[in-house]
């Protein structure tokens, strides 16, 4: 008689499993990749692969030394897009050695104490990214003007964003229209032809990488809709206010890091909610407080403390929204 | 200089306020607890284990204190020296229980029992229990995933990885009785520790018919009645093709060992025999 | 007709594998022995009427239900009754069976063999239940839950519509669907008798839409039969379930905990249609059934197979020696039992039988959870296997309680969509099992 497998159903299985969805990722980034290289040459590709390198080893040593678990999960993507977004947090000069420390934090305090994958309240790339803004607020703010295919690494020409040029001027007193003279325009905004850090110059990069994931079913429209769209109505009531102190809508859409954390950063699954209402008030929240952020705040771009706020409030969200229960009240 | 004579009445006289009001409060709402609570509850082992049957050691000693019946209340984990404090607490005589510990039923191990097909599924022996009889076929058998080991607040039980069968660790396990009803074959049973701690036991439990369990694990007890025959305290019985060693008249003669055809019945911390070396019937290590 | 429709909330959309559509039925040849479990049908186990040595007829009665809920068993061949014993059956256990060596296949008198229509329906509505009692018809859509008991409405309760399910969701199964092709005036006969016991005036047959000739088969022939329509529904699993059924024909939610009668509907598949035309007119009670055989590189197709048949006899008449077997499921793949061994006998329950090479065995992976959320959006029920799992690990039984685990319908969606493998639906049925034995005590 031969020896069959027994197990209780369901005997079939979607062919998705978590590597599949991880390095889908990773390939959604690769548009944003390529246009960093493009707009900020070799030092970038250096440092994102520094950070790639750094977050995929400290993840192995942790396990293997400190756990001193039989599995490794380094082959798995996540660390690899860990190590990628935090490298599109920061702008292209910063130091690889300050890189390192925030691969560090970013997989072992944020994603390994609270057991690994799947287990942590926090983004880790934004955990990392926010610690290296307060530790190094120097390298976190300068950012290298765009040389296009740039092969050296000698100390670049630096200049504020477009945010920044923006909030600057406000708080001295300077006229809004005069302002946004001086900011790119929306094309270059659009493309990436920009300062910022790495991987949110481009928005048509961001968003091919998210359309990208849309199709693989890697992530659903719930929360870029919800936070962009939050973002543009919650601007774009100020801006009819009075025009003169709130930037219009579509600025604050394409300038900073919005579309790089509505698409690839709030999307993360283990932080964000899991059915769709709390999905949408999760995007809203974020809306909303990037934008306190960005015109009350004390920096100019609210989007990383807006997602990590956000983040601690996911399992609340989680029990106060639930989805329709069939047959149920 | 002002400032800091107004701070400190202002500061000083809400901290007064307080203090009275704790004060008051506390003497109204005192909970006055029968003080012996708290002091059986030093005695406690303070595992919380619930092997006595309520809700930890505290409420262990609110029982005890309520209703002063030492025949229904036992400590397992604390055993006789406890009970003997607890009575003395409570100005009472208590009868002297014998150690018990918790024994696996079965022997049905990788070599005995050869697997017959293969499980993948959740790692719970509830669920395995539920989707078909088991790895080996045999119905009643161990599944080997552990569920009683999750449930061991005191580490005293573990999976052996060559046998697939739970093993107990006799310094370690209190009887608390969680195993037993973690098994959802109820394999594992609270049996008298034994003088030395010798026991016997049938290492069985299944209820098939000879013949069918024998096609499963070439260690069943296949009913065959021998050992009920030849044990000359009667504390053999046989049901349902198993039969069942009961622990209170058994005197550990150990002829049922010898005579078990299939040896099912093992003997447990007994020196090796002088006559013949027969099969040991040791647990499979 | 009018357009497609589908129920609102969940779903997953499986391959659907239909590998042996358009395969006639075929009649398998009696086996040499039949093993007819005593316990074919929710509710009670059957009693044995017939003792070891006795000849049976084909048809006659060899166990009778007893209890409320529970259905008569009659022999499915001509021969003599070896024994009463222990035998494997697809529970995983070995459970009571009567076996009976095969000599002959003479039908018990008053069984009528033929192949014409018969349209006109004389008994009554009472006669027609207890006909249906007596001929021991359970559903035939896998449940098996009485049929006689299912359409005996409770006091205070109305039936409105009588629901036929011919949507067959699962993937690899095709047997309703050529029973639909073949037999389909005979399946409207059924559904006409159904609906008298019933006292109701409408019946819907809901087909999915990756079946158009059943559609459209059944469309035409329904307009000579008064108040039944067919309805195409929108490809997603679990449309076949009967709550999503109900909700996307009649667009009602049965309430959480209680049964279809609640919204006025009786639920019932287009084979126990079928068997119960052959029972009110025929006098045959139910003794065989259609079954798919399949799988991935299979030779299968749909057969008519004796109830008490071993799966191997039926693996055996399509040959597929070359293939290694690793799983065998009785059933779909989606909700069907895997079987430990070709011994199991064909059930009144048995509505398919798929055969899996090494490479479809075995179960993915196993990772963390990573809290994407597909489970929830896939549960057609609504509920929420992210926490339900996690509840059972843990054995907190109130929490799974509280997050509704008792509504599961035990589809497999959740699990067939969790891209970290986890093992949902084990999980879930351990934490049903568990909270339904608190509530137990709890009535105690």
């Amino acid at each position: 008689m031969s020896t069959y497998v027994l197990s209780g159903s369901p005997h079939i299985h979607e062919q998705q499993d978590v590597k599949k969805i991880m390095w889908g990722v990773v390939y959604a980034l690769i548009p944003a990749l390529l246009v960093s290289i493009y707009f900020f040459g070799l030092p970038a590709l250096f440092i994102t692969l520094v950070a790639i390198v750094s977050c995929l080893l400290f993840e192995y040593l942790i396990q293997k030394y400190i756990f001193k678990s039989n599995e490794i999960t380094i082959t798995d993507g996540s660390a690899v897009i860990t190590g990628l977004l935090l490298a599109f947090n920061v702008p292209s000069s910063l130091p690889w050695w300050q890189m390192v420390i925030g691969s560090l934090v970013a997989i072992g305090v944020a994603k390994m104490t609270f057991g690994g994958l799947g287990k942590n309240p926090f983004n880790p790339a934004l955990v990392g990214r926010v610690f290296l803004l307060i530790s190094f607020p120097v390298e976190m703010t300068t950012w290298p003007k765009v040389i296009p295919l740039n092969t050296s690494f000698a100390d670049v020409i630096t200049g504020p964003t477009s945010l920044g040029i923006v909030k600057e001027g406000l708080m001295k007193g300077e006229s809004l229209t005069k302002l946004l003279n001086n900011v790119p325009s929306y094309t270059d905004m659009f493309i990436g032809n920009i300062g910022g850090s790495l991987g949110e110059v481009s928005a048509i990069a961001i968003l091919i990488g998210g359309i990208y994931m849309l199709y693989k079913k890697i992530i659903t429209w719930h929360i870029p809709v919800s936070y962009i769209l939050s973002v543009f109505i919650f601007t774009g009531v100020l801006w009819l206010i009075n025009p003169e102190k709130y930037a219009d809508p579509v600025f604050h859409i394409l300038a900073g890091g919005l579309m790089l954390g509505a698409v690839f950063m709030a999307t993360d699954m283990v932080t964000s909610p899991v059915n769709y209402k709390a999905q949408l008030i999760f995007g809203l929240g974020c809306g909303i407080l990037t934008v306190l952020i960005r015109i009350w705040g004390a920096y100019p771009e609210g989007v990383s403390f807006a997602i990590l706020i956000m983040n601690a409030a996911t399992p609340l969200l989680n029990i106060m929204f639930k989805p329709k229960r069939f047959g149920g009240k | 200089m002002n400032e800091i004579i107004y701070a400190f009445i202002a500061l000083g006289s809400v901290a007064l306020l307080f203090a009275t009001l704790i004060f008051f409060v506390d003497k109204k709402f005192k909970v006055v607890e029968d003080p012996r609570i708290d002091e059986i509850q030093e005695i406690l082992p303070g595992a919380n284990c619930g092997g006595c049957g309520y809700p930890g050691c505290r409420g262990f000693a609110e029982a005890i204190v309520k209703t002063n019946d030492f025949d229904k209340l036992f400590c397992p984990v604390g055993g006789n020296e406890i009970a003997k404090k607890a009575a003395s607490i409570m100005g009472v005589e208590v009868k002297e229980k014998l150690p018990q510990i918790a024994v696996v039923r079965c022997n049905g191990s990788i070599t005995n029992a050869p697997k017959k097909s293969i499980y993948e599924g959740a790692t719970s022996c509830a669920f395995a229990n539920y989707l078909y009889a088991g790895e080996s076929g045999c119905p009643n058998g161990c599944l080997g995933l552990g569920d009683c080991v999750v449930s061991c607040t005191f580490d005293a039980i573990l999976i052996n990885p060559n046998s697939g069968l739970p093993e107990v660790i006799e310094e370690k396990c209190t009887s608390c009785g969680a195993c037993i009803k973690a098994c959802p074959r109820n394999i594992i049973e609270l049996r008298n520790k034994g003088p030395k701690n010798k026991r016997i036991y049938v290492n069985c439990i299944n209820k098939e018919k000879g013949a069918i369990a024998r096609k499963n694990c070439n260690v069943a007890c296949i009913g065959c009645g021998k050992c009920v025959k030849i044990c000359p305290h009667e504390a053999i019985t046989l049901n349902d093709n198993l039969a069942y060693i009961n622990y209170e008249k058994c005197k550990l003669c150990r002829k049922c060992v010898t005579e078990c055809p299939t040896s099912a019945i093992v003997e447990i911390n007994f020196p090796p025999r002088k006559t013949e070396i027969k099969n040991t019937n040791e647990i499979e290590a | 007709m009018s357009g497609l429709k589908t129920f609102s909330i969940g779903g997953v959309h499986p391959h659907e594998c239909k590998f042996t559509a358009k395969k006639a039925i075929v009649t398998i040849p009696l086996p040499e022995r039949v093993y007819i479990p005593i316990s074919q049908s929710l509710g009670a186990p059957s009693v044995p009427i017939v003792n070891k040595g006795e000849r049976v007829k084909t048809g006659q009665l060899i166990a009778k239900g007893e209890a409320f809920i529970s259905a008569n068993i009659h022999s499915s061949v001509t021969g003599i009754v070896e024994k009463i014993d222990d035998w494997i059956d697809s529970s995983g256990y070995k459970k009571k069976a009567i076996i009976i060596k095969t000599e002959n296949d003479e039908w018990e008198e008053g069984i009528i063999i033929s192949n014409e229509i018969k349209k006109d329906i004389t008994l009554s509505k009472e006669e027609i239940i207890s006909k249906i009692k007596e001929k021991g018809i359970v559903g035939l859509g896998g449940a098996t839950f009485p049929t006689h008991v299912k359409i005996s409405i409770p006091q205070g309760k109305k039936a409105e519509y009588l629901i036929i399910n011919g949507v067959e969701c699962e993937p690899f199964l095709t047997s309703d669907h050529q029973l639909m092709l073949e037999k389909a005036e005979q399946i409207l006969v059924g559904i006409q008798i159904l609906m008298k016991a019933l006292d109701v005036d409408k019946a819907i047959i809901g087909i999915e839409e990756n079946k158009p000739d059943a559609i459209e088969k059944l469309t035409n022939l329904s307009k000579n039969y008064k108040g039944i329509e067919v309805q195409g529904l929108k490809l997603k699993y679990p449309q076949g379930a009967e709550k999503q059924l109900i909700k996307a024909l009649v667009n009602r939610e049965v309430p959480s905990g209680k049964l279809p009668i609640e919204v006025g509907c009786v639920v019932q598949n287009v084979g126990t249609a079928y068997a119960v035309y052959e029972a009110i007119q025929f006098n045959k009670p139910l003794i065989e059934r259609v079954v798919t055989l399949s799988g991935f590189g299979v030779e299968g197709g749909n057969f008519l197979v004796r109830i008490g048949t071993p799966i191997q006899a039926l693996i055996d008449y399509c040959g597929n020696k070359h293939l290694e077997i690793e799983k065998i499921i009785n059933g779909g793949p989606m909700m069907g039992k895997s079987l430990v061994s070709t011994e199991v006998p064909v059930t009144k329950g048995t509505s398919g039988i798929l055969l899996f090479t090494k490479e479809y065995s075995h179960r993915t992976k196993i990772y963390n959870c990573i809290r994407c959320g597909k489970c929830v959006s896939a549960c057609p029920m609504g509920l929420e296997p992210i926490v339900l799992e996690k509840a059972v690990e843990i054995s907190n039984w109130d929490l799974a309680e509280k997050y509704h685990v008792l509504d599961c319908i035990e589809c497999g969606s959740c699990h067939y969509i969790c891209p970290a493998g986890r093992p949902l639906l084990d999980m879930i049925r351990l934490g049903k099992n568990k909270v339904n034995q608190i509530i137990r005590t709890r009535g105690n």
